[in-house]
């Protein structure tokens, strides 16, 4: 009787557990804050709605260390991760990463295949973009008034006051050049010259006093309404975010501003691999993408989105020209170069680090 | 006075000789002895000892490129360094990086190269894209995807990242370069870093152990001979914080020392400085060495009181009795009894300084980071392990040889923990 009853009751449990696997849990990894909301609100319950699946979102600061440390431990706990372009470059070619079939991609509604529909550059062996994003600088126009270039940032004798910056030398270098009169097509050719270099370290040397470093996405809107900095670099959508939805006197400066891609990724060994490449085809749609673009200002990875792209979640905001793709932002833009990050990061992070504690 | 006519051994009970049973009643409470710390001695050897001496090969040690470019280390054994590369060298490379994207490894190999050359990473995942059609001759041939196939030294990187056991990284944790022929030479002034923190994290240590023991000494002394009511409840003054969690701790300095924290409020309210002109105590190097020498303060009083506690108080008034000023009395008798106490809280508060992470870590800022920081920058960010063992192991020879200085010039049975 008694043997009978725990037979029975381990039946029911596995009859149970049978009916977790067929609704899945799939853990999907970003960067937090307004950004990850964003994804929530357009991909993540959208998704869960239409299968019956559920997603725990969790929140990195970017880099493969994790990623690597998963994979390496044999231990992948996480299944879809949100990534820079250069680490989705780098991890695909270490194989920390899955190869994605570029067929399961649904094609734009006018039927034009997907291959052609994203963004050159969007799509990589192991990874697919979802938005564009920007480096760009912001000020509390409240406070600051007449900033309009690069080179604004740069001059702490006409507009004084600390300065943020992301804690590294990516995007900064490119500023400094930017700030010290070299052209955007030009940028990369002369960062690839020990010369180049030491010409944009020495135009950070300029304010290095005066420089207050963050290494989240959600502190610089933070610095710049305490007061800690009058300027600050940050992700446009991040600045967005508080000047639209906390009514915050922010203003983005687009001069100078650095595109990049951030990209969805599928860490080598994920628990729910096939779950993951469900996810990836839903949230990169055409719809999809242009749902998120209403919930943060970061461009969609898709040209067919950009007709779709409408008015903000408030409902009055226009948000074609908060995008870092619109025309009026593009005058004087710079598309991140991952194959010189993917090259150079380790040298000049090495670099930047020795400089920083001197 | 001998015993003449007995000169055999002397025999126990059973007529075995005493000495043998002597042994053997010793080697067995020996053995029941080390049975006895056996699970203990195992936990050291598993949890300690192993992890140390992994730590130490992995600085040495990285097979990433034998291991995937089996053919190309081959050849590059035997090259000299300084002859162009022949073309028998160049096919072995397009074979190995045919195998390599294949198996997915290619990433791995750029990334080991590029440690040594900046630059080459895309020379690599770029030739092993198209190497499958590439058809001989390979020299020509690789040098059509990219002209610095050609450059030596792309060659001598090559080699010194085929090395499977290496000092390549040993000598960057000094700011040198293992060059290919085996002869080191030291960065260029701007990339020099590591040691300059380690010296910096020496002289921090140093800072921290010294204030702990002006600020402790006169606690302990307090602790050690006021009565036991108040003594008891300095006591747990002492103790409270040490119990109390460490980023708590550092948490509440944060809000004490920043712009607008109640330090720097109390200033501008007595009208020590302005509102403009506040000061920086944290998120530098000030505040690395207020926080941690707060932290680790008790390290140093546990140690000094338990030694003073074992003065007796009737070493000072007979000093006294006998002439000697109350200076004297301090300097003569009472100081040399406790240097004991120093020594091992001195030893304590600086060993657990100059390995300390967390706390430069939260209020460090820029010039307040400690060399375990950027350890853990190598584990974390950069991922290259091997760098961070190798900072990891010199740090431990840093600790070794301070232990033996110590144990030369005040000896180490001279230390007291109580």
């Amino acid at each position: 009787m008694k043997l009978k009853n725990v037979l029975f009751s381990a039946t029911a449990l596995l009859a149970v557990g049978t009916v977790a696997a067929t609704a899945g849990t799939l853990t999907v990894v970003s960067w937090g804050g307004a950004y990850t909301k964003s994804q929530v609100e357009a991909y993540h319950k959208p998704w869960m709605e239409k299968t019956g699946n559920t997603i725990v979102s969790e929140d990195y600061n970017g880099g493969l260390a994790e990623i690597k440390a998963q994979v390496e431990a044999g231990n992948v706990s996480w299944d879809v991760v949100d990534v820079e372009l250069s680490d989705a470059v780098r991890g695909c070619d270490e194989g920390l990463l899955e190869e994605i079939d570029k067929s399961i991609l649904p094609p734009a509604p006018d039927g034009t295949p997907a291959e052609e529909d994203f963004i050159p550059g969007a799509l990589q062996d192991c990874a697919v973009a979802n938005i564009v994003w920007s480096t760009i600088f912001a000020v509390d126009s409240s406070k600051t008034h007449g900033v309009d270039s690069i080179d604004d940032f740069f001059n702490t004798t006409d507009f004084p006051g600390k300065r943020g910056m992301r804690k590294g030398p990516k995007a900064n270098l490119e500023m400094a050049l930017m700030a010290d009169g070299v052209p955007a097509d030009q940028v990369y050719d002369v960062l690839n010259t020990p010369e180049g270099v030491d010409r944009a370290f020495a135009k950070l040397d300029t304010i290095k006093d005066d420089i207050v470093w963050w290494e989240a996405g959600a502190q610089p809107p933070q610095l710049l309404a305490d007061g800690e900095v009058t300027m600050t670099t940050a992700y446009n959508g991040r600045i967005f975010n508080a000047a639209v939805a906390e009514n915050k006197p922010f203003e983005v400066i687009w001069d100078g501003q650095i595109m990049d891609f951030d990209l969805w990724v599928i860490p080598k060994g994920a628990p729910n691999k096939d779950l993951a490449l469900d996810f990836i085809a839903f949230s990169t749609d055409t719809q999809r993408l242009a749902d998120q673009a209403s919930w943060i200002s970061y461009g969609p990875a898709r040209k067919s989105s950009g007709a779709l792209v409408g008015l903000y979640s408030d409902g009055k905001t226009e948000m074609g020209p908060h995008m870092p793709t619109a025309e009026a932002n593009l005058k004087n833009a710079l598309v991140n170069d991952f194959e010189f990050w993917a090259d150079n990061a380790d040298q000049l992070n090495e670099r930047f680090n020795a400089w920083l504690a001197k | 006075m001998s015993d003449d006519t007995h000169t055999g051994p002397v025999l126990a009970a059973d007529g075995t000789p005493l000495k043998k049973k002597l042994a053997q009643a010793l080697f067995v409470s020996r053995a029941r002895a080390f049975a006895l710390v056996a699970p203990l001695l195992l936990f050291i050897v598993i949890s300690f000892m192993v992890p140390i001496i992994s730590l130490m090969i992995q600085g040495v040690k990285n097979d990433t490129f034998s291991r995937n470019m089996p053919l190309t280390t081959a050849v590059l054994a035997d090259w000299d360094t300084t002859t162009p590369p022949d073309e028998s060298m160049y096919a072995a490379l397009v074979g190995d990086l045919i195998q390599a994207r294949k198996d997915k490894t290619i990433g791995q190999v750029a990334t080991r190269v590029n440690r040594e050359l900046s630059g080459t990473r895309s020379m690599f995942t770029k030739t092993a894209r198209k190497a499958a059609k590439l058809s001989p001759p390979y020299a020509a041939a690789l040098q059509d995807i990219d002209e610095d196939w050609g450059d030596m030294a792309v060659w001598q990187a090559m080699k010194v990242a085929s090395l499977k056991y290496s000092p390549a990284f040993y000598a960057a944790a000094l700011d040198m370069e293992y060059k290919a022929d085996g002869s080191f030479e030291r960065l260029p002034e701007r990339d020099r870093i590591y040691v300059y923190l380690f010296i910096k994290t020496i002289l921090i240590a140093a800072t921290v152990t010294l204030a702990t023991l002006v600020l402790g000494y006169p606690v302990a002394w307090l602790l050690a001979s006021l009565p036991a009511r108040q003594s008891n409840l300095l006591m747990i003054l002492v103790l409270l914080p040490f119990w109390t969690s460490l980023l708590v701790r550092t948490t509440a300095w944060i809000a004490m020392l920043q712009a607008h924290g109640v330090l720097n409020n109390l200033f501008v309210w007595i009208g020590l400085t302005d509102d403009d002109h506040r000061f920086s105590l944290i998120y530098n190097m000030t505040g690395t060495i207020i926080a941690m020498t707060h932290i680790l303060l008790p390290f140093m009083i546990l140690p000094l009181y338990s030694v003073m506690k074992g003065i007796p108080p009737s070493y000072l008034r007979a000093a006294k009795s006998l002439g000697a000023t109350n200076w004297t009395a301090f300097w003569r008798v009472y100081f040399p009894g406790t240097i004991p106490g120093i020594g091992a809280g001195g030893l304590l508060v600086f060993i657990l300084a100059i390995g300390y992470y967390i706390t430069p870590a939260l209020v460090g800022g820029q010039d307040g980071q400690m060399i375990s920081n950027f350890i853990a920058y190598h584990m974390q960010k950069s991922l290259n392990w091997s760098l961070a063992a190798a900072l990891g192991g010199i740090l431990l020879m840093i600790v070794l040889i301070f232990y033996w200085l110590y144990d030369k010039i005040v000896g180490i049975d001279n230390m007291k923990m109580g």
